[in-house]
């Protein structure tokens, strides 16, 4: 067994798990973070998309004890202190960018650091963005149009010269 | 599934992993991004008894670029050589074909070297090495060596990689002077393996006409095929021989035959882009 620290959305959780836990598991089994799903467990579908360090990662593809020191943000740690959704989480909201949410939380993860490494993202750009996230209800479209929406939401939040509240 | 159990390593320095490595034998896997050996785990359709996981070792986070070429360290991930500023003027193909690696969410994990070990025929990246006529250093208990790509690359998922041995790094050479680079590539959906690719590389003569011209084939054969491709007047000879020297399979995908005139087709558009770059 090995004893491992990770910051999960800001705080500092230390658990004992064996090698060859996934962080996937370790996330939703140790630390009770279930908003974190589990598609196909080989990397194809997003859905346990979270960010190492800021980063979009499969969380199906590590161990937890890789993971050991790092940053980690879930679907939980997306919104506010206060539990107000994020602009990324409102437009999925506003597009009806979902229908029956297991996809969700990775589109969430994904989109938000797209859009935190490319505010406003072209047609193409939002495809590329999100098309390594499966979907099997909604078709997409309004998935793409909430990417838009997100990044329209934020600009206007932020305001045009506010680049560092952006990052 | 889950991974099957084993007794996991986290060495922090080369010479400490490789002496795990020595001890482990052909027992051990070498784990550093993961998005290979990972999904073979949780399908189980690997079960090492030791996984020496190299991701806290340090000094092997690196890319260079130098007027010689790229050298790529073993804990680069893609995501962070897609992002160095002098990839396009230095080595262009090596961009070109890491855009075509999976989605930019595995690339930020996944990393060149681990995918140039994994040696998958079906991959991008051993098909640039190959046809740039690249390295891989290696370190092992007694040293270390430099592994040619000719020789690198052995078979289907098999490199010349000895048990206990750790590849630190990889050389991908500069583009020759007057010369382009291009990948093409026919995949079902973005982001999937494709049926069939081809990396090209052209350098013009004095003339401004191609003079060498070389593709290396993704997909259909054992190991990234590279070919010889004469420019005469245009390039209906090259897709010839590329379809005599290809040897692709049947799948569930695309059969053989239809692999084979793909890949014609692929090699003649990728030559006619790399020598568009070359002419600038």
């Amino acid at each position: 067994m090995n004893e491992i620290t990770l910051t999960v959305n800001g705080s500092v959780a230390r658990v004992v798990v064996p090698a060859r836990r996934l962080l996937s598991d370790c996330l939703r089994h140790d630390l009770g973070l279930t908003g974190t799903h589990v598609g196909c467990e080989h990397g194809v579908c997003g859905c346990c998309t979270v960010l190492l360090d800021g980063d979009p990662i499969r969380s199906c593809l590590m161990l937890a004890v890789t993971a050991d020191g790092h940053e980690i943000t879930t679907v939980e740690g997306l919104a506010g202190p206060g539990g107000e959704l994020s602009p990324v989480q409102r437009a999925f909201h506003e597009s009806h960018a979902l229908q029956c949410g297991f996809c969700t939380p990775g589109f969430l993860c994904t989109v938000t650091a797209l859009l935190r490494d490319n505010p406003a993202p072209t047609e193409a750009e939002a495809l590329e963005g999100v098309s390594g996230n499966l979907c099997r209800c909604t078709g997409y479209q309004n998935i793409v149009k909430a990417v838009h929406r997100a990044a329209e939401l934020t600009a206007e939040e932020t305001g045009p010269d506010d680049d560092e509240a952006v990052r | 599934m889950k991974p099957p159990a084993f007794d996991y390593h986290a060495p922090a320095g080369v010479d400490e992993a490789v002496e795990i490595l020595a001890e482990a034998g052909a027992e051990a896997k070498i784990l550093a991004g993961g998005q290979s050996l990972i999904p073979l785990l949780n399908m189980r359709l690997v079960t090492p008894g030791h996984i020496v996981d190299v991701n806290r070792v340090a000094g092997l986070g690196f890319v260079e670029a130098g007027p010689d070429g790229v050298r790529v360290g073993a804990l680069a991930r893609h995501s962070q050589v897609e992002r160095l500023p002098e990839l396009r003027r230095v080595q262009p193909l090596l961009g070109q074909a890491l855009r075509l690696v999976a989605h930019p969410v595995i690339r930020n994990r996944g990393t060149v070297v681990g995918s140039i070990a994994h040696a998958d025929p079906a991959a991008e990246l051993p098909a640039v090495l190959a046809l740039l006529g690249g390295s891989v250093q290696t370190r092992h208990a007694a040293g270390g060596r430099t592994i040619p790509a000719a020789e690198f690359f052995v078979g289907p998922l098999e490199s010349a990689l000895e048990p206990g041995e750790l590849a630190v790094s990889v050389f991908f050479p500069a583009l020759p002077p007057r010369s382009g680079t291009a990948f093409a590539e026919t995949a079902r959906r973005h982001g999937d393996y494709a049926i069939a690719g081809v990396a090209a590389l052209v350098t013009l003569g004095p003339d401004g006409e191609p003079e060498r011209a070389a593709v290396a084939c993704v997909g259909v054969g054992p190991v990234p095929i590279v070919v010889e491709t004469p420019y005469r007047a245009g390039w209906d000879g090259a897709a010839e021989a590329v379809a005599a020297a290809i040897e692709p399979e049947d799948d569930i995908h695309a059969t053989a035959a239809y692999r084979r005139h793909l890949t014609g087709v692929l090699a003649v558009r990728a030559l006619g882009q790399a020598t568009e770059e070359a002419r600038g």
